[in-house]
């Protein structure tokens, strides 16, 4: 018998109320408040914003950061479909073993990361140098560099939000699309991706959110060289380090707005689970 | 002895589940709650296992007051229509569970469980996993697990709903066996009338948080108490201003003192049944579903389009349609 | 909807077995080159870098890499720090998750929120909000900065979601009913939580656990404004990784990494060990 929504629902205990307060009380000190204090920081004593924008290594760092998320996001993208329809459609020797490897970059320490990428494109003792150098190639300490290392970090992102529905939708619909005609690039176009464009969208936001936020790889491998290779999280490190914390807490706030408008917009796009 | 239910309310914020419900129900019997879904029926089985709280009344467990007594010690068994099975545990250590919170010795718990699973007929499952078990057999174990704490009461919210229509009967024959054996005071939740009919001593009929009828399955199908009963029971349909089972119209091709007479318009054959639709002349009244045997039709020489007259069957049960 | 009841004894789901040929056609194999290539330039032979690396120098460079004692400390405080926090998150993240499954109450949505900043915010912004609520201006009075406790706190904070988000869709699946039948049976709340409950929740806690320490071990970004990264005192494996990258001694930077891949891969077993001993002895 289908029971009364809230049948189940049992009245608030003590018991209840403590949780209640304890899990708010954790979370509040934990992350509302330290999260909070990026505002006050920013806002509190004049507007640190406005200054900070006015700031050519700011600037620089944040387009910087902008230009290397969105590089990074469209190879994850590309890869990262093309690598979903391959897992799910087709059968090949090696498959559950890619599959594993593909979720690694998520378990990797970023200082990790970054030592890798050195080691295999240092420009004097890396183990590519020698290619580099003959087809005159920077990738270490500029700008490829960068976008490698932030394309390493959120690699798995977008595969691991599209699999999961391409295995849901199944074939029939797009076997029915052949059937009609459609060729693969259209079937693709016109059935497969909008079956799985919210996956798609939920995957690159965190992509996106993961890029623009990432450090300890950038830092490696960047150099950190001001208004040449710096990032915006690196422009946060430098500018509190040298005393100029009004700067580094507008980048800071920046980077919270959109780490937090990227959490609103997933969580609003994804379907609300049924709660029993 | 048995379950004694006075002025039990509850209601789910605005929604009334249950309305002043006094209810007696027979110790040792196998007593049945009918009614449709969202009637209350399951809120009453909980109610009375402690896992609902009642916002006013009392409830009474073979002679013990058990109104503020927790669930954890009413000594009730209770048995879920989804079978409730603690997944991690093997069918043995599902029937232990009850017996282990009560720290009997590992010896007697040991010889309790065989006892048990060789009543439901699990012994040679004793060691799986309750996922490795078919729906049917995970509650015959969940059966066995309400057992093995010698409950007082045995209640079953719709234990066999979510069963296909085979395993259901099979189950439904079993349980009436198994308490011819065991003789604990039982009670189940079903909206099946049939199951309700054939399993059940006692049947009482819930709908709208309200006790429509309680009484022995033969009292409700040959004296419905409303129309809500007798439409729950069984098929109805309207004979003038009354509700009737098709099957208790007489019909007649010869002109006869009848409630309403018209030919017949719909004919539908259903293996050795067939129903016919008769549309009174009188035309103030709705047409009538009459159902005849196949015998009954060729004895009587009825054909689509003849004209009949139709009236209730000596002793049908019938009530005013309101 | 009508669940699946009649299956047959003694089935349980099972894999149909995986044919061994490939099903790709022309393009699809083009695509798969292409993608390999790709995966491996970026991730799998600057990873494999780092073993050969390490590896390249023999044992001697692991000795003399755990020999040195600021490493050696480092490493220590590190794994200390990680398994602290992970027991923290066993704790507070099953409790938090319950909340959010069980509990009603208004603002609920944005709890859900809040628990993923960790994983969205970036990780040098989360090391500047702790140091200004928790740090030498802290409104609070509380100054933890330079400490070993900024680093508790630094990953208390990046490793939040990561038990919660375990634990919470299978706490969605766990019927109700389950609990009522273990109560009508006379088990007490605490022991329907630690017969029933935790059985059924413990996979997933140790799965969760499991990632808070790895992430907890490879932790940097949040920690270097915070933390200090005093000698002996607040400095962590990933720290004096960076300071042998930029000391030009890639082979030492290597070794701590492959050590700290060592431990992860060791806590990955015993978790899932504690996890089966929970679930079998329910």
């Amino acid at each position: 018998m289908a029971s009364h929504p809230t049948a189940r629902g049992q009245r608030p205990t003590p018991a209840t109320h403590a949780r209640r307060a304890l899990v708010l009380g954790y979370l509040f000190f934990l992350v509302v408040w330290p999260v909070s204090l990026v505002v006050t920081r920013t806002f509190g004593d004049g507007n640190h914003l406005a200054a900070a924008l006015q700031d050519p290594a700011v600037v620089f760092a944040v387009q910087m950061t902008v230009v290397v998320a969105f590089w990074a996001v469209v190879i994850n993208t590309v890869f990262g479909v093309g690598m979903s329809l391959l897992i799910v459609r087709y059968d090949f020797w090696g498959k559950s073993v890619l599959n594993t490897l593909l979720d690694l970059p998520l378990s990797v320490s970023p200082v990790v990361i970054g030592l890798a990428l050195l080691l295999a494109y240092g420009p004097r003792d890396g183990y590519f140098a020698p290619v580099l150098d003959a087809i005159d190639l920077q990738v270490i300490f500029s700008v490829p560099g960068i976008i490698m290392a932030t394309a390493f970090v959120s690699l798995p992102l977008v595969i691991r939000e599209v699999v999961p529905v391409l295995q849901e939708i199944g074939t029939e619909q797009e076997q029915a699309a052949r059937s009609l005609g459609a060729g693969g690039w259209q079937t693709f176009r016109r059935i497969t991706l909008p079956s799985i464009r919210w996956a798609l969208v939920y995957g690159v936001v965190l992509s996106l959110a993961r890029s623009l936020g990432e450090f300890g790889a950038v830092k490696i491998v960047s150099g950190n060289i001001s208004q040449q290779t710096q990032t915006a999280t690196l422009v946060v490190e430098e500018k509190y380090l040298e005393f100029e914390r009004g700067a580094a807490y507008a980048t800071s706030f920046l980077l919270t707005l959109i780490a937090v408008a990227a959490l609103v917009i997933v969580t609003v796009l994804r379907p609300k689970e049924e709660r029993v | 002895m048995g379950i004694e239910i006075v002025g039990v309310n509850k209601s789910f914020g605005d929604f009334v589940a249950l309305s002043d419900i006094d209810l007696s129900i027979p110790g040792g019997g196998l007593t049945a709650l009918l009614g449709p879904s969202g009637g209350g029926k399951s809120t009453l089985l909980r109610i009375i296992a402690g896992l609902e709280t009642a916002d006013s009344g009392t409830i009474e467990i073979e002679g013990r007051d058990t109104t503020n007594v927790p669930a954890q010690r009413r000594n009730v068994g209770f048995v879920f229509q989804h079978y409730a099975a603690f997944k991690h545990m093997t069918v043995a250590k599902n029937v232990a569970f009850g017996l282990e919170i009560r720290k009997r010795p590992k010896a007697e718990i040991a010889r309790r469980v065989a006892e048990l699973l060789e009543l439901v007929h699990l012994e040679q499952f004793a060691h799986r996993l309750p996922a490795q078990l078919s729906g049917g057999q995970r509650q015959r174990m969940a059966l066995a697990r309400a057992l093995a704490i010698e409950p007082s009461v045995l209640l079953l919210d719709e234990p066999f709903g979510a069963l296909d229509a085979k395993v259901r009967k099979e189950l439904r024959d079993w349980l009436r066996r198994l308490h011819d054996g065991v003789h604990v005071t039982t009670v189940f939740v079903t909206h099946d009338q049939e199951e309700a009919l054939e399993v059940a001593d006692t049947i009482v009929v819930i709908n709208d948080g309200r006790i429509e009828q309680v009484g022995t399955p033969d009292d409700l199908y040959d004296k419905p108490a409303s129309d809500f009963v007798l439409g729950f029971l069984g098929p109805v349909t309207t004979l003038g201003d009354r509700l009737i089972r098709p099957h208790d119209i007489e019909i007649s091709r010869v002109e006869q003192a009848a409630v309403v007479d018209g030919p017949i318009t719909r004919w539908t054959r259903v293996g050795f049944e067939i129903r016919l639709e008769v549309t009174p002349i009188d035309t103030r009244y709705a047409p009538v579903q009459v159902s005849v045997t196949r015998t009954e039709a060729h004895a009587l020489g009825l054909h689509p389009g003849d004209h009949v007259w139709l009236r209730p069957a000596v002793g049908a049960p019938s009530v005013v349609s309101t | 909807m009508n669940p699946v009841l009649t299956e047959p004894t003694g089935t349980t789901r099972r894999r149909r077995p995986r044919q061994k040929a490939s099903t790709l056609s022309r393009p699809a194999a083009i695509g798969l080159g292409v993608g390999v290539t790709w995966f491996s330039i970026l991730v799998l032979i600057p990873l494999a870098l780092i073993s050969f690396q390490a590896a390249g120098g023999g044992w001697g460079v692991f000795l003399e890499t755990l020999g040195n004692a600021q490493t050696a400390s480092a490493i220590g405080l590190t794994v200390r720090q990680a398994l602290l926090v992970t027991l923290v998150n066993v704790v507070m993240g099953t409790l938090i998750a319950w909340v959010l499954v069980r509990d009603r109450f208004w603002g609920k949505r944005a709890l859900e929120i809040i628990i993923d900043i960790p994983f969205a915010l970036p990780t040098i912004v989360a090391g500047l909000v702790l140091l200004s609520l928790y740090g030498p201006e802290s409104p609070l009075g509380v100054n933890v900065a330079n400490t070993s406790h900024s680093v508790f706190l630094a990953l208390l904070f990046v490793t939040l979601p990561f038990v919660v988000r375990a634990v919470e869709p299978v706490l969605m699946e766990l019927e109700p009913e389950v609990e009522e039948a273990a109560a009508s049976l006379g088990a007490s709340t605490f022991t329907t939580w630690r017969r029933i409950i935790l059985p059924s929740l413990a996979p997933s806690i140790a799965s969760g656990a499991t990632l808070s320490f790895a992430r907890g071990i490879s932790e940097y970004g949040s920690l270097v404004l915070l933390s200090g990264n005093l000698p002996f005192e607040s400095e962590v494996a990933s720290v004096r990784i960076f300071s042998y990258i930029e000391n030009d001694n890639p082979a030492a930077a290597s070794a701590v990494a492959v050590i700290l891949l060592t431990v992860a891969l060791a806590a990955i077993v015993t978790l899932n060990l504690i996890s089966q001993r929970v679930t079998r002895h329910g």
